[in-house]
């Protein structure tokens, strides 16, 4: 069942009724809105609950099994804890800027959804610069996590922003460099065309080879240290930092930053799925399971790495970035420039 | 009412640039001045956004917010003098500051009323982000390429500024 036609009918239903268009365009916008809200919201509590499963299963425990079945409403009842939490703010921080940048991590992790197609006809709006300006917005991620470390007026906060900011700026190159072949074979920088030149799933960008799982495993990487997960989460290294920038957050201000790293998670998968694996794409089941399960089995490989692999050291993590991924990916578009030249894969 | 709509939409971006940028050259907090100029720069952003350039608009925000700001705020970081410090942002040169800036005003103001725009008549490409890669790898493709060699010149200098004697 595409849910794409369930939409046009509401849509339909709501232009019939008399309304001005004016009023149609705008109540469909909001709704829109408020519906890719919820959904990211029931994601993220989800990819908490999972997190903590797959980290505990990895770990040979159990993890949360009391809150419902085998612990599903655990992040829920942690919602409910942090929402009722006294709101605190110490007394020597820089106060509007501590206040404004959960709030900025929150809504750049949601603004990039304008874009992304959960399905066949299921986007918010297909921009013609589609993932140009996912790449542009996520960047107020970096910029909040700054003002949280700069404005909590403390240390460890101040260390973990600043190697995020290094950090996440270092890895930006290689990824949109690395997403460059992708747009270059696909003619357009439309997430739902880029889809459609995946048509068949030997178009899938993935399977190009050489320039496709080489952009895929550099994108992957990339995304990882964009989202500061393990291997690259310096920025929150416990040991060090206790827990970097968000140290002095509390409360629902915690819940936000927390919610936005799962929901920044959630966008690189889907953005890897939208570029390498055919996006929703796929035979007889609807489209949204499609782009749904693709993007699942990517969080549930970032969830692997984070925990099997040690964390890198800073040196070695800005050395990997700017003398092994940037070179890898330049030379990867330059090839993958050659084979467009040619006309490889001109089916 | 699409006409209203979007003279709304500009004078509020053409308010939020204004203020901010008066706050970037005014507040004594450097930190916030910085967080001000992106806002000024995502506002300007928006402007563009208005003009029908989206992809302009995207790489202002990404290369201008996501690069240049970060960039500025990352040395005021690494300053510690300047932490939580208040700075005064104008000395006892703000009198011939103010008298150049007036002229320069008076310079453009002037030139932008007496300057006959051109206008075309035709209607915009439907894909205006191909049509302009495609001039730039065509008809522009000299000062394009010039542009990236004063790049590569600048990114090879700071290299050899910041490069330690003897390292």
């Amino acid at each position: 069942m595409e849910l794409a036609n369930i939409f046009k009918y509401l849509y339909q239903s709501l232009a019939n009724s008399g309304l001005p268009q004016v009023w149609v365009d705008i109540i469909a916008l909001v709704a829109a809105g408020l519906i890719v809200f919820g959904v990211l919201a029931v994601i993220a509590l989800f990819l908490v609950w999972w997190e903590r499963k797959v980290s505990a299963h990895i770990q040979q425990r159990f993890g949360p099994m009391r809150t419902g079945w085998h612990g599903v409403l655990q992040t829920i009842a942690d919602a409910i804890k942090l929402i009722q939490k006294e709101d605190i703010t110490p007394t020597n921080v820089d106060r509007p800027v501590f206040y404004w940048a959960p709030i900025i991590a929150f809504v750049a992790a949601f603004l990039a959804y304008i874009a992304i197609p959960f399905g066949k006809g299921l986007i918010v709006s297909d921009l013609n610069i589609g993932i140009l300006f996912i790449i542009a917005i996520t960047t107020f991620t970096i910029i909040s996590l700054l003002m949280a470390g700069w404005g909590s007026n403390n240390k460890y906060a101040l260390l973990g922003g600043m190697r995020s900011a290094a950090q996440v700026v270092s890895y930006e190159v290689p990824m949109v460099v690395s997403i460059l072949p992708i747009i270059l074979f696909a003619g357009t920088l439309s997430m739902v065309e880029i889809v459609e030149a995946q048509a068949k799933i030997y178009q899938w960008f993935i399977f190009r080879v050489p320039f496709g799982p080489i952009a895929f495993i550099i994108y992957i990487i990339a995304g990882t240290a964009e989202t500061n997960r393990t291997p690259f989460d310096l920025p929150e290294a416990e040991q060090e930092l206790v827990a970097g920038f968000n140290v002095e957050y509390s409360g629902m201000k915690f819940a936000m930053f927390f919610l936005a790293e799962f929901v920044n998670m959630f966008t690189v998968c889907a953005i890897a799925t939208t570029l390498f694996l055919g996006g929703w794409q796929g035979p007889f089941l609807p489209s949204w399971v499609w782009f749904l399960g693709k993007t699942l089995v990517l969080v549930f490989l970032l969830m692997w790495f984070r925990w099997t692999y040690p964390r890198l050291r800073v040196d070695q993590l800005m050395e990997f970035s700017w003398k092994f991924l940037v070179p890898l990916s330049f030379a990867n578009l330059i090839i993958a420039g050659f084979m467009k030249h040619s006309k490889w894969f001109n089916w | 009412m699409e006409v209203e709509v979007s003279q709304l939409v500009f004078y509020l971006l053409s308010f939020v640039i204004i203020i901010s940028a008066i706050y970037v050259v005014t507040l004594r907090n450097i930190f916030h001045s910085a967080l001000f100029l992106i806002l000024t720069l995502f506002a300007v952003a928006g402007i563009y956004i208005m003009l029908n350039a989206e992809f302009l608009a995207a790489v202002q925000v990404l290369i201008y917010v996501g690069a240049i700001s970060i960039l500025i705020i990352f040395a005021i970081m690494l300053t510690s003098q300047l932490a939580n410090k208040q700075i005064r942002q104008s000395n006892e040169q703000v009198m011939i500051g103010i008298f150049i800036c007036s002229g320069f005003l008076l310079a453009s103001l002037g030139s932008i009323a007496n300057t006959v725009w051109r206008i075309v008549e035709k209607p915009l490409p439907e894909n205006n982000t191909l049509t302009m890669g495609k001039l730039l790898m065509n008809e522009f493709v000299l000062p394009f390429e010039i542009v990236s060699i004063v790049l590569l010149a600048a990114l090879i200098g700071a290299v050899v500024l910041a490069r330690k004697e003897g390292a």
